[in-house]
């Protein structure tokens, strides 16, 4: 004789067994997102892309939400004020105790240092000697954080590359609000200070190893020379001498030449080899050893990665 | 307390801002603030890298006159690693924004916690 | 000098050009490229592992003409070289498993991109394994942080790219955190490679002197790492990481990224502060509480899960909690468990995402439990290999997560403080990972009568089924030749400070 339940859906067992099977889900309606099917890739949700500022008069719709979520949002938010004042208070606490500001007998003030001020000179041939330090003392370092820019461009070409030509076309259509149409004053401008501004970061990519300046310095420079002239004259007359593939190109040739001079420097140092790098008279342009050509190559590529966010930014294209 | 909290007030300087940026990063739910916040943050740690290089009286590492005491210059090493993180500082705030322009296209607005209500609207 | 000792340089140089030629070839040919460099690379680091065992110390390669502490340098012993060729190991077949879901879900312009971002993080973790240098470190932590972020939002859908930005959150309070520790301990230190700064460090705990900013930058520094590993409080961005990207991406993600900086950590421990120095201050017993706080936490979460990923993900939180706990630990057998369980988590994490793609493809797409009732008959391999995996988290003997949790236990009975604890949650951490792992296999092992999805033959997915099968390999001989590696590991942790 079984004992008969009238509710003998929703008793314990049956949910448990619909637990089990997967047909229901504990945390519906409070924190958990019910995922559905996803689109194929290449369908883009790329919806009105040209109304950029027309749909503000739009309000996202108002739905409830679990408590549960107002509630951990709460939390978490004083949670962190919290966090943000303990942190600030403790290092506070820490700059008591360190060293003091200016000091000559601090601990970082030691051999290290003696060296690259003292041997600098004989040993790289620079006269700055923190471009001494980071291009041929810690050469690797450079290597990287260049190479950190160049990841970080590729990342932005995923997002926001056009590659389909309609897109393209439709890109380059909504750019031309923000291309002026021959404005006078900043034409006039750009033509007089674009060569300027050139000139002054190629001088600065030159004298990184005898005066402050550098690669990074000078690129930074040089882009936004560049930027400049797109802003000024528009996209079409750029791409007479700088478009994609001249872009890939000195990209690709700037990073290749600093790993090969680099690698080449590192193995011989390594292995103990005489490298024929002749370190020149300390104080001429042509001097240096590898920073010279180095910092070449940095400068193109800084150049090169700055324009390119501006320009992948404005219309996802070069 | 220590000793040298107004001695280094440079430091002190440098980490407020470092627990205002920290704090923006972490508090703020419009994305571009978000993005203010991490460039503070940055940027008060390369001021507390910049002062541990200086030395009372002395100039910049460039070899003037042929003098290469020690005495007479600064530490080059945290300008140099200056520097690189400045580098790094950009690059990481490009690729931020870019994620923002792309989140802000799709869907129309800045702030993150709105984006997750969509997205669990969707239900994507 | 040997010029095999030339290896570990090469490795890192041949990644970051490989990466720089690939930008500018089309899909198939940095496809290729990117086979061939891993082909390449696995041999180098084999190559140097044979070379460390042989002569059984480790080297220091200086990078250009200047000793340390004035110039750059690389060091390799036996964990270095083990680790690195691990990470070549895994990364192949994760690249080769999802290749076909990678040409479905990313735009066809696009692959090339992703094939720089691979190479670039690989030489990312090849340069943080063997990297003797602290800013080096740092700078190759941006270059990871930068690549997994475009690992992760490749798919460029919303919901890929709303957990790109979540994670690129995390990841860079974490940075902020290891930049400004490392800048305090180059303030009280004055050195960047990481023998000297051990030096000053012992000589500063030893006279006491600057006391209070040495342990806030040490702490400053584990909770930078511990951020970007996804500890427990940490671990929000996780899931939807790895649950919606697409599935090489989220094999690479779980089983080599986080552990890049896990084991970054371990270095700083052994050879920036010093294992005794850094058990004196009380982050070890913290490190302790959240990894078991996260083991339980993690797998609580899984249970709840209605989509297999996010499941798979979940769990993940659970074994970095286990790989902090061993840390906790704080004696020699703990930190070997930890390094036993990076290896063996790396083998079988990645097994279960790619197993678990095959599965959802052959019932329409879907995630959920209940479409994915009979897959395993549907697919035959996936379904065999999701089983070997689920069994070695659990902890089955014959497979790797048996070996890793019998080095945890008595890793855990020697410590006389913490034995309970770790015992307890170990159990019921087992017990909690046995609930929806074993969910999971019935499920997709329960006969359905007629089923609207068709199933897949060998011949249509030749590459797939012979990368599964080469990672059930890999399982089982972590799982029945454990010793060696084990013997391996506890060399190289010797020879590591």
């Amino acid at each position: 004789m079984s004992r008969m339940k009238n509710n003998y859906e929703n008793s314990r067992f049956m949910r448990f067994k619909r637990w089990v099977d997967g047909e229901t889900d504990l945390l519906l309606n409070t924190m958990e997102i019910v995922p559905a099917k996803e689109p194929a890739a290449g369908e883009r949700e790329e919806a009105s892309k040209d109304s950029f500022g027309e749909k503000d008069g739009k309000n996202p719709p108002v739905f409830s939400e679990g408590r549960g979520l107002l509630y951990f949002r709460r939390f978490y938010q004083a949670v962190s004020v919290l966090l943000c004042c303990g942190i600030i208070l403790v290092l506070l606490w820490t700059v008591a105790y360190l060293p003091s500001f200016g000091n000559a007998g601090n601990p970082d003030n030691n051999e290290v240092s003696a060296r690259y001020i003292e041997q600098g000179l004989q040993e790289t041939g620079a006269v700055n000697i923190v471009t001494g330090m980071i291009l041929d003392y810690r050469a690797f370092d450079t290597f990287g954080e260049s190479c950190v820019l160049f990841i970080a461009s590729c990342c932005v070409m995923i997002l926001l590359m056009v590659d389909d030509a309609i897109l393209k076309k439709q890109e380059a259509m909504s750019d031309r609000r923000f291309e002026p149409k021959n404005d006078a004053i900043l034409q006039g401008t750009a033509l007089v200070l674009t060569p300027i501004i050139f000139i002054f970061g190629i001088y600065i990519i030159l004298n990184g190893h005898l005066s402050p300046g550098g690669g990074f310095s000078g690129g930074a420079i040089m882009g936004a020379g560049l930027i400049l002239y797109t802003s000024a004259f528009g996209f079409h007359k750029t791409q007479r001498f700088f478009d994609e593939h001249i872009y890939k190109i000195a990209k690709i040739t700037a990073l290749c030449m600093y790993g090969l001079i680099g690698t080449y420097f590192y193995v011989t140092g390594a292995n103990g080899i005489e490298n024929h790098i002749p370190l020149g008279i300390p104080g001429h342009i042509l001097s240096s050893g590898i920073i010279l050509p180095i910092n070449f190559c940095v400068g193109l590529e800084v150049a090169c990665t700055m324009y390119a966010f501006y320009a992948l930014f404005r219309r996802g294209g070069l | 307390m220590g000793p040298n909290l107004f001695i280094n007030y440079g430091e002190a300087v440098a980490m407020l801002l470092f627990g205002i940026g920290f704090g923006n990063l972490l508090l703020q739910s419009n994305l571009i603030k978000k993005i203010i916040g991490l460039n503070i943050m940055d940027t008060a740690v390369y001021l507390f890298l910049a002062e541990k290089g200086y030395i009372a009286g002395r100039v910049a590492p460039i070899v003037a006159d042929g003098v290469q005491d020690m005495e007479a210059y600064i530490n080059p090493i945290p300008s140099g690693l200056v520097l690189t993180g400045i580098v790094v500082s950009v690059s990481v705030s490009a690729l931020m924004l870019a994620l923002t322009i792309r989140l802000y296209r799709r869907y129309h607005t800045l702030d993150l916690d709105e984006i997750s209500r969509q997205l669990k609207k969707e239900g994507l | 000098m040997d010029f095999v000792q030339n290896f570990p340089c090469f490795s890192v140089i041949l990644c970051l050009f490989a990466g720089i030629l690939s930008s500018g070839l089309k899909d198939k040919a940095a496809m290729r490229v990117n086979t061939c460099l891993l082909g390449i690379v696995t041999l180098l680091s084999g190559a140097t592992l044979l070379y460390t065992l042989q002569t059984g110390q480790s080297f220091v390669y200086v990078m250009g003409k200047f000793p340390a502490p004035w110039g750059n340098e690389i060091r390799a012993g036996v964990l270095e070289a083990l680790t690195a060729l691990f990470f070549c190991v895994i990364m192949l077949l994760s690249l080769l498993g999802g290749r076909h879901k990678l040409l479905e879900e990313v735009e066809s312009g696009k692959t090339y991109l992703y094939y720089v971002l691979t190479d670039l993080l690989l030489s990312s973790l090849l340069a943080l394994v063997y990297t003797n240098d602290m800013f080096t470190a740092y700078v190759f932590v941006e270059i990871n942080t930068i690549s997994a972020c475009g690992l992760i939002m490749i798919r460029q859908n919303g919901r890929t790219i709303e957990a790109a930005v979540r994670y690129m959150i995390m990841s860079l309070l974490g940075s902020g955190l290891l930049l400004l520790g490392l800048c305090m301990l180059y303030d009280l230190t004055g050195h960047l490679l990481m023998s000297n700064m051990k030096e000053s460090v012992a000589r500063l705990a030893a006279t006491g002197q600057y006391e209070i900013p040495l342990i806030v930058a040490i702490v400053l520094i584990s909770v930078g790492i511990c951020i970007k590993s996804a500890l427990f409080p940490f671990h929000a961005w996780l899931p939807d990481a790895y649950g919606y990207s697409t599935v090489s991406s989220a094999a690479i993600l779980s089983s080599l990224v986080s552990k890049g900086y896990i084991f970054l950590l371990i270095k700083i421990i052994y050879r920036v502060i010093g294992f005794d120095i850094y058990g004196d201050t009380r982050i070890i017993d913290v490190l302790f509480a959240f990894g078991l706080m996260g083991m339980i936490f993690g797998s609580l979460s899984a249970i709840k899960e209605n989509d297999v990923r996010r499941m798979i993900a979940y769990s993940s939180v659970a074994q970095i909690g286990y790989i902090y706990m061993g840390f906790g630990m704080g004696t020699e057998a703990g930190m070997t468990a930890s390094v036993f369980h990076i290896l063996s988590h790396a083998a079988t994490k990645s097994l279960l995402f790619i197993a678990a793609i095959g599965l959802t493809d052959v019932s329409g797409g879907s995630r959920k439990f209940i479409e994915l009732t009979g897959a395993g008959y549907r697919n035959k391999w996936a379904g065999a290999a999701f089983t070997v995996g689920s069994l070695s988290m659990v902890g089955m003997p014959l497979f790797s997560g048996f070996i890793s949790k019998l080095l945890f236990a008595q890793a855990a009975v020697q410590n006389h403080v913490k034995m309970l604890p770790a015992l307890i949650v170990l159990g019921v951490s087992t017990i909690l990972n046995a609930i929806y792992f074993m969910k999971t296999v019935i499920r997709i092992y329960t006969p359905v009568g007629y089923s609207a999805y068709p199933s897949i033959t060998f011949v249509k997915m030749r590459v797939y089924a012979v990368t599964l099968v080469a990672f059930i390999l890999l399982n089982v001989i972590l799982g029945i030749s454990s010793q060696p590696v084990v013997d391996m590991i506890r060399q190289g942790l010797a020879m590591f400070s």
